[in-house]
């Protein structure tokens, strides 16, 4: 099977990455969660920047 | 799949039925425009000051933001509206509110070359000489106000060039990028030099504010610059860009006329700085971000930010007081920022609260027993100058151990 492509976005107010191979375990999102798939009132962990201020980096 | 996250924690804003809003939000796109008024009071105080022979018409500007503003605030009182989801998505992307931005910078370098022009080619006391340079501070004060706003449209070319250039009249060329990855970031812990902490005065305060901010941002911008291949000593640092805008009109001003701009400039520059002290102050004075078990901060919440919902004001300022929609929604435009029920507020607008501040011991008369009240007498849950802790615990702390 072929490994997954992740991608990962980018808060662009407080810069803070989310990477979809990594998730965001401290939140309770498992590791290769799709951006897509996490809530729209999901906010930055940091910044409590929306989730609509995240853009993909790569 | 929604169920297994936390859910969003961000208190949602006020709603008002739209029949309660329309007229003044209407009216409301209008008097962003007349604000506009206001940058050009430096004109029509050097204007009577020439005509007249008077240099006290020169103080105009600088009183008229400080008195003016409070009194009207008195009179026009609070702004009850908040616009509806619909008007949201109808005003929020609207050119003319970017316009009145973009006339506004302009206006206050314009504003700055009068006022330098007026005091070196006619002869004042250096009283009147002051009161132009604090006039002109002003409109360097305005200016990081304008940078602030622009500078959070971080995918607007136009907007980011417009921030830079407004920044420039204080050489607060690194405020962009120390407020956007810094402070948003950091808002309302210890570590953030920009939240001020209870018991801790703003000539205290500044002194840790302004060389933190500054190196904050040099080595965000160092960070980015290397991830990108690039030397942090070149024109792609966004700080070095900026103060070359300074620096060139800076020059200029001392070469057109004279070296009296040395003061001059000192002065509005200084002013520049010590008006965003000022803001940083009071916007999140005492308020802490409690740390979860994952050893992170919680979320900045609309309660980590005292907001002030006075008309006048907020209108001068671009809804800056709306501070806690701010950190909720950090680019969403001026325009559209709502106030909220439950948050900290202030009892008059920031000019106001900018001249308490100036007094320790009156601001802390104020506010710490409003921290008190924020944290239901739990002085652990504030954000506390560790000098003024004994202090403040054995007044206001009331959990038992």
């Amino acid at each position: 099977m072929p490994e997954p492509s992740y991608h990962q976005y980018c808060c662009i107010t407080c810069g803070l990455i989310y990477d979809e191979a990594l998730g965001f375990p401290d939140e309770g999102i498992p590791a290769g969660t799709r951006f897509a798939d996490i809530p729209d009132d999901w906010t930055c962990p940091d910044c409590s920047a929306s989730k609509s201020d995240f853009e993909l980096v790569n | 799949m929604a169920n297994k996250f936390e859910p969003n924690m961000l208190a949602t804003a006020r709603a008002n039925s739209p029949a309660d809003n329309s007229t003044w939000l209407t009216s409301k796109k209008y008097c962003y425009a007349l604000s506009l008024v206001v940058l050009l009071l430096p004109l029509l105080s050097a204007y009577f000051a020439v005509t007249n022979n008077q240099g006290l018409w020169l103080w105009l500007p600088f009183i008229f933001i400080y008195a003016g503003i409070t009194l009207l605030d008195k009179v026009f009182g609070d702004d009850e509206s908040n616009p509806s989801e619909a008007m949201v998505e109808e005003i929020k992307n609207q050119a003319y509110y970017k316009i009145i931005l973009f006339i506004a910078v302009p206006l206050l370098w314009l504003s700055v070359i009068v006022l330098a022009y007026v005091i070196t080619h006619y002869e004042w006391s250096w009283f009147s000489f002051l009161g132009a340079a604090l006039s002109a501070g002003i409109m360097a004060a305005t200016g990081v106000n304008l940078g602030h706003e622009l500078g959070h449209k971080v995918n607007d070319n136009a907007q980011q060039l417009a921030a830079q250039l407004a920044l420039a009249l204080s050489g607060y060329g690194h405020f962009v990028i120390e407020h956007n990855k810094g402070h948003h970031k950091d808002v309302a812990t210890p570590e953030d030099p920009a939240s001020s902490r209870m018991g801790e005065s703003i000539y205290k305060f500044a002194q840790r504010e302004i060389p933190g901010a500054f190196r904050r941002a040099r080595a965000l911008e160092a960070a980015r610059l290397q991830r990108l291949g690039k030397s942090p000593w070149s024109v792609h640092n966004e700080i070095i860009q900026t103060a070359l805008i300074t620096l060139t009109a800076y020059v200029l001003l001392i070469a057109f006329f004279g070296p009296l701009m040395i003061p001059f400039l000192a002065i509005v520059a200084a002013y520049g700085y010590w008006a965003l002290s000022s803001a940083n102050y009071i916007e999140h004075y005492g308020l802490l971000r409690q740390k979860e078990a994952s050893g992170r901060y919680e979320r900045c919440k609309p309660q980590h930010s005292w907001n002030s919902n006075h008309k006048v004001s907020n209108l001068f300022l671009l809804h800056l007081q709306r501070h806690s929609d701010h950190h909720a929604h950090p680019t969403r435009a001026y325009q559209v920022l709502r106030d909220y029920n439950n948050v900290p507020k202030l009892h008059a607008g920031y000019p106001w609260m900018y001249i308490l501040a100036l007094f320790p011991n009156i601001w802390f008369s104020i506010m710490d027993p409003k921290i008190a009240d924020w944290a239901q007498g739990d002085m652990h849950k504030v954000n506390m100058d560790p000098q003024a802790k004994d202090d403040r615990f054995r007044r206001y702390h009331r959990i038992a151990q």
